[in-house]
């Protein structure tokens, strides 16, 4: 998604980096950075979800502005003069990525690692021997075959509950419970998923970043060993379920099928799927 | 075919006739809409129907069975078309709401544990409720710092909440005093009666108002230069003008009377023993802001306020002052009362909207502000009652006679909370300009030693000022040059007795415990600054990579945090490390 204005669209010029760039009226400050082509590093953002600025680490310097603002989420307006590399910004990025890090597991954080060598963060300084700091430290949740949840993998991004609740699935099974640092997604009491309102469209676990929310067929290949992203192959096809036309991203792996995603950009689906879609493809192999 | 699940647990009656009995007290019928009206209202839309009743709903299930139990979630949710899911990540927000049974008979004693109930002692106090055989809580400042240390009790079983200490005979501090401007009915009018605050200047503002109109009800407001008093500073006028050029939506005047600045304590007086100028007050700002509802959001632990303004509201509404055609000034006002349930993140005024609506007390990102999407996302004016009432003589008085008080960019008078180790702490009112040892000075002075050593200003979200700020002027533009803050009014002392490494490390706890957990920054960073402090007291040094640590966390938390409380997290820690009241140097 870029924020170009269309000829019926009013447009926007904001200074980013000292370059002059046009969006369109109503487009966010990121897409601005997107359209000049700036890598600016996201967590809770996505292009099918609501934004809900949670994570910071979009964070830009924008002129007259006291505090830092979200990029994901502000809208750009006329004028606007906006910094991305300076100090601070760096310095809060950094710092986004280090408390992250330190508090959860990050190790399947694919996209996160590169940030986080480029900020510089470091999030073992927190802590030494003597003492050691608090994490998020639960056991995973394996309650089906379906998907499993690791939320000491979690980063409370949002996303799941969006994608659960009003950007997708309008189902609302799970929501932010507790406060602070014990805040987790949950189910009412935690009751398991089998006993929850979930319906297993899995669009949670399709906009998961950390890998807290994980096909179960992934999950276990990963426990003995053999979850190989280099050796995968991703064939996009129809689902053949109904006639809706969604499209499928089939990822398989020694000639098995180990996981379904749906592209986000795809105009019938924008990567939500059904239970069907998602989940549905044992058939395919003939067991 | 139903749009929301319930699992299998069923209400107990007692729980329904409680949550029922709650939404009759607000005219609303306890009734299950019909499956196909939900599956047109789902999601954040329905908040408008019936989601704002969440609160109190919870409020009933917790004070009928001392918990919120999965049964009663499902009811609630199904009375309210709101998923269990989402209940649950709500009531789980709140001190005051259990979701676990709870594992003793009879009411919860919350002790508070923050700065003025630590240095006054509460070990006693809670030795005491449990050698009678009572439920401890510890917990956050219960905005009782002038009689630490503080109690408040949550009644079960029906009870109802109280406070031991309201039983307690009330004098101002400065009774008497002539020159008092906010405080002048406090122990003169009856608070409980209609006739003795009219019989003392009540309601002629509001008549006043309704005979200039709104437009200069603005004018004065913008005139007199007055300045919101929760902290933020925001100039009132211009809050009121912008909600007052909203037109085409609902309008809203919500009182934030949510203060739970550890060290404050104004609002709660002035609600007890002023209630009907509240309500007076915020009838002026629906009328000349042009907004018909009033809310009044105020924390849970404030039982007495509460009792008092909702017998104004009825009074008031008995006697023609609220309600369609207000006073007779032509405008349509009335107002409702929605309890906190124990989060200090809800003072926070995107944060209460939030909490009003049924929703997580999470902060909502800004822009866009309140005056355009402020309670159920239209046009409000919010304030606090100390904000609120001084627009009372503004309107009586004229905004020339309010500027002879205080100073040019300061004009007025300031209500502050003296607590800690002063002789006599209570309320007080000064015109701003008065410097902070003339004040102590007014509150006889330091106790304890009689030795100086700091004083918190602002509360838990200010800073340490040490003795060489006696001379200080308490003005906005004063504290703000000395790099200090009046914030909420706290001036809370400290004598050379006072371990201040505990103090500031029960500050850093609060933050941890506080912060909503909705951003890194301050999710994290409260609960790292912490650990750093906890190390620090272990060790009896803070290493120079520690300290370089603690500047970089607040960096952040001020740089990229959501709102106020991760801005202000790491405020007071940073005063108290550079005027040295804690270790700052390997010993």
């Amino acid at each position: 998604m870029t924020g170009a204005a269309t000829m019926t669209e009013t447009a926007v010029t904001i200074t980013v980096d000292g370059q002059p760039v046009e969006v369109a009226e109503g487009s966010t400050i990121h897409a601005a950075c997107v359209q000049a082509g700036i890598d600016t590093p996201t967590l809770c953002w996505a292009e099918n979800l609501t934004p809900v600025n949670v994570c910071r680490v979009c964070v830009v310097e924008l002129e007259g502005s006291r505090a830092l603002v979200p990029s994901c989420s502000r809208p750009a307006e006329e004028g606007m003069v906006v910094q991305t590399d300076t100090p601070r910004v760096r310095h809060s990025r950094r710092m986004v990525l280090e408390f992250l890090g330190s508090g959860v597991d990050l190790s399947q954080a694919e996209d996160l690692h590169d940030w986080m060598e480029a900020y510089g963060a470091d999030p073992d300084r927190y802590s030494d021997e003597e003492h050691p700091v608090e994490r998020v430290d639960e056991p995973v949740k394996v309650q089906d075959e379906l998907y499993i949840r690791d939320y000491s993998k979690c980063v409370l991004c949002y996303k799941c509950v969006e994608a659960c609740g009003d950007d997708a699935q309008h189902t609302f099974a799970i929501a932010v419970a507790g406060r602070g640092f014990d805040a987790r997604i949950s189910t009412e009491f935690d009751v398991t998923l089998p006993d929850s309102a979930c319906v297993y469209c899995g669009n949670c676990v399709g906009v998961c970043p950390t890998g807290a929310l994980q096909f179960k067929t992934e999950y276990d290949l990963r426990e003995v060993g053999e979850w190989r992203p280099e050796d995968q192959t991703v064939t996009r096809t129809v689902c053949s379920y109904c006639g809706v036309g969604c499209n499928l991203d089939l990822h398989v792996q020694d000639e098995r099928i180990v996981k379904v995603t749906s592209p986000s950009d795809h105009s019938v689906t924008s990567g939500h799927l059904c239970i069907k879609g998602r989940f549905g493809w044992q058939y395919v192999h003939g067991e | 075919m139903t749009d929301i699940y319930l699992g299998a647990d069923r209400a107990t009656d007692a729980e329904a006739a409680a949550v029922d009995a709650a939404m009759r007290d607000r005219g609303v019928d306890a009734v299950v809409q019909p499956e196909t009206e939900r599956l047109y209202t789902s999601g954040r839309s329905r908040r408008l129907e019936r989601r704002h009743y969440l609160l109190p709903a919870l409020h009933a299930l917790q004070n009928a069975v001392g918990w919120i139990s999965p049964g009663g979630i499902n009811y609630v949710a199904e009375v309210l078309g709101v998923p269990p899911a989402e209940a649950f990540g709500v009531a789980t927000f709140y001190d005051l709401f259990r979701t676990e049974p709870p594992d003793h008979d009879g009411d919860t004693f919350h002790v508070c544990v923050d700065a003025a109930c630590q240095i006054a002692g509460y070990d006693d106090l809670v030795a005491s409720v449990r050698a009678s055989g009572g439920h401890v809580h510890l917990g956050p400042c219960l905005g009782q710092c002038e009689r630490a240390p503080a109690l408040f009790v949550q009644g079960t079983g029906g009870r109802p909440d109280y406070v031991p200490a309201d039983a307690e005979p009330f004098e101002l501090p400065q009774a008497g005093d002539p020159s008092l401007r906010l405080l002048r009915r406090i122990g003169v009018a009856d608070p409980e009666s209609l006739e003795s605050y009219r019989a003392h200047g009540g309601y002629e503002a509001l008549q006043r108002a309704g005979e200039m109109g709104a437009d200069a009800v603005l004018e004065a407001v913008a005139a007199s230069g007055l300045s919101g008093r929760g902290g933020a500073a925001f100039p009132t006028g211009v809050k009121w003008r912008a909600v007052a050029a909203e037109t085409g939506r609902p309008k809203h005047v919500v009182a934030n009377c949510d203060e739970s600045e550890p060290g404050t304590f104004k609002d709660r007086i002035v609600m007890e023993h002023d209630p009907f100028a509240v309500i007076e007050s915020m009838t002026i700002a629906g009328l000349a802001t042009g907004a018909q509802n009033g809310w009044i959001y105020i924390r849970g632990e404030y039982p007495l306020a509460t009792a008092r303004l909702q017998g104004t509201i009825d009074a008031a509404r008995d006697a023609g002052l609220l309600g369609p055609d207000a006073a007779g000034t032509g405008h349509d006002f009335d107002i409702a009362i929605w309890r906190g349930a124990g989060a200090y993140i809800c003072g926070e005024e995107t944060a209460l909207f939030n909490s009003l609506e049924g929703f997580r007390g999470e902060p909502r990102n800004k822009p866009p502000f309140p005056t355009t999407h402020g309670l159920f996302g239209e046009p409000t004016a919010i304030n606090n009652p100390e904000t609120l009432l001084n627009v009372l003589d503004i309107i009586l008085d004229g905004p020339d006679d309010y500027r002879t008080r205080g100073t040019e960019r300061s004009p007025g008078t300031k209500l502050l909370c003296l607590s800690g180790k002063v002789g006599r702490p209570g309320l007080y009112e000064v015109p701003f300009g008065t410097t902070l040892g003339d004040l102590l000075e007014l509150a006889g002075g330091v106790a304890g030693t009689g030795e100086f050593q700091a004083v918190l200003m602002g509360g838990a979200a200010g800073s340490f000022v040490g003795p060489d700020s006696l001379d200080l002027p308490l003005t906005l533009e004063d504290t703000r040059a000395a790099g200090t803050t009046l914030g909420s009014g706290v001036v809370m002392a400290f004598d050379s007795s006072v371990d201040m490494t505990d103090v500031v490390v029960r500050i850093a706890e609060f933050f941890r415990d506080e912060s909503c957990g909705q951003c890194v920054p301050c999710r994290v960073g409260a609960v790292r600054q912490h650990e750093t402090l906890v190390q620090m007291q272990k060790r009896g040094s803070l290493s120079p990579s520690r300290r370089a640590l603690i500047d970089e966390m607040a960096e952040v938390m001020v740089d990229a945090s959501i709102c106020g409380l991760g801005h202000t997290a790491a405020s007071a820690v940073r005063s108290a490390l550079s005027l040295g009241l804690i270790a700052s140097a390997p010993s």
